[in-house]
């Protein structure tokens, strides 16, 4: 299993964790077991069409990555909110 | 006493006073949160919240009142594994059968019958915006207006930017356009003249003659005498007929209030001059109301969600916010104003109740 990090008011929604263990091929389908897992994240990283959202960053094991980004079973995914504002 | 519900860039700001005076501001909730929207359940009384998270997307929250715990409604969402997002909550209603409504971006209406917990979207409404090709304004494609008809919960009126005005005798599960006579300036004049790509700005229905209704389009004032079915321009006596916001007065069906802005290539209010705009006659003629109001170098926006009216007649008060963060207010119907409220963040809403 994945270990899945969480930062800000993810953690909250999913229990008071900030950490883990969830099963899945790539990025999309540990943030949707995690959603399974922990019903009130639905809609906070992933929106219905299973896009990350824009200013929401995922690493696995330190690097970018996207929503087909393979995971293996001893990955680290880490949820982080991006930067963002600074235009208005 | 009178609540007002300030929806900022910001976070909600909960203020309370009496016309004349600076108000109080007795909460802020969601601090640091772009609040789009706020108002009180008539029903419940529970305050309802509209956020749009920059990292965590569009949410409704409710809570007894706006200092207290918040709750994350349920049901705010398109279907899963579509080809659309939702991307913001405009607006929240409250219908005359007890139910809520809530219109958003991409053109969306949704429907709650249990006091804003639960949250259920209008799939006929949501067919036409998936088969169509409704084009977005600049503010994205918002269902911004919901407007019921008092004593005929089946009968609903909205208007999205860019997609018109739309109908419903039968609680939404069929819908038509309502667009007969509004004419876009911003395309060409042989465009078809049953084109819905119409930049309607706000909708609001007369409550005692509920087939009166009023429109601030995107260039133009609009009153339909039909329940919308068609339009009649009657912008000519304004300094400018662009501009978002529109309330009317619920004790007279010929009155409208409306803000007027330089136009779409400036949107300020003209000459720095801030006023108010009202008619008592359907729009035959307005009378400028700016007796309290900045007159001098005060070039505000006031968006189509930060305008609002508590009461009616003599006593009716009316409230708006700009993104400056002033928030304006008249407790006798637009004749005098007061300042309520300075330095706020920008304005995006502002709801009033006594």
């Amino acid at each position: 299993m994945a270990l899945v990090c969480l930062h800000g008011p993810l953690r909250n929604l999913a229990g008071g964790s900030a950490t883990h263990n969830v099963d899945g091929a790539d990025v999309r389908a540990v943030l949707r077991r995690l959603e399974d897992l922990h019903p009130p994240v639905t809609g906070w990283i992933l929106d219905e069409r299973g896009v990350i959202r824009r200013h929401i960053n995922v690493f696995v094991n330190g690097e970018r990555g996207a929503e087909r980004t393979a995971v293996g079973s001893a990955d680290r995914v880490e949820v982080l909110p991006a930067i963002t504002g600074g235009a208005s | 006493m009178t609540e007002l519900l300030v929806g900022t860039k910001k976070g909600l700001f909960a203020l309370e006073g009496e016309p004349g005076s600076e108000f109080e501001v007795t909460s802020r909730a969601f601090a640091g949160e772009p609040v789009d929207f706020a108002m009180r359940d008539p029903v419940s009384g529970r305050t309802i919240a509209t956020v749009t998270s920059p990292f965590y997307g569009p949410k409704i929250w409710f809570a007894d009142d706006p200092d207290g715990e918040w709750t994350q409604a349920e049901g705010v969402a398109l279907p899963e594994g579509g080809e659309h997002a939702l991307e913001r909550i405009w607006v929240i209603v409250a219908g005359d059968s007890g139910s809520l409504y809530a219109g958003g971006d991409p053109g969306v209406l949704f429907e709650s019958r249990d006091g804003g917990a639960t949250w259920e979207l209008n799939q006929a409404l949501w067919q036409h915006r998936v088969d169509e090709d409704w084009q977005p304004g600049g503010g994205g494609l918002c269902l911004h207006s919901i407007v019921p008809w008092p004593g005929q919960p089946d009968r609903l009126a909205i208007a999205v930017s860019a997609a018109g005005v739309w109908l419903t005798d039968d609680h939404g599960r069929h819908w038509r356009r309502g667009n007969r006579g509004i004419r876009p300036r911003y395309l060409p004049e042989d465009a078809p003249e049953d084109t819905f790509q119409l930049c309607v700005h706000r909708m609001e229905r007369a409550k005692r003659d509920p087939q009166r209704m009023f429109i601030q389009f995107h260039g133009g004032v609009y009153r339909s005498d039909d329940a919308g079915e068609s339009w009649s321009e009657i912008g000519s006596g304004l300094p400018s007929d662009f501009g978002f916001p529109l309330a009317l007065d619920p004790g007279d069906p010929d009155s409208a209030y409306v803000i007027p802005l330089t136009g779409d290539f400036d949107r300020v209010t003209p000459e720095g001059h801030v006023r108010v705009y009202e008619t008592r006659d359907g729009g035959a003629t307005w009378t400028p109301r700016g007796e309290g109001l900045p007159a001098d170098r005060a070039y505000l926006t006031v968006l189509r969600r930060a305008f609002d009216r508590a009461g009616e007649g003599s006593s009716l008060q009316l409230y708006f916010g700009a993104t400056s963060g002033d928030v304006f207010g008249s407790g006798d119907a637009g004749e005098s104003w007061f300042t309520a409220a300075t330095r706020l963040p920008p304005v995006f809403s502002v709801t009033a109740r006594t």
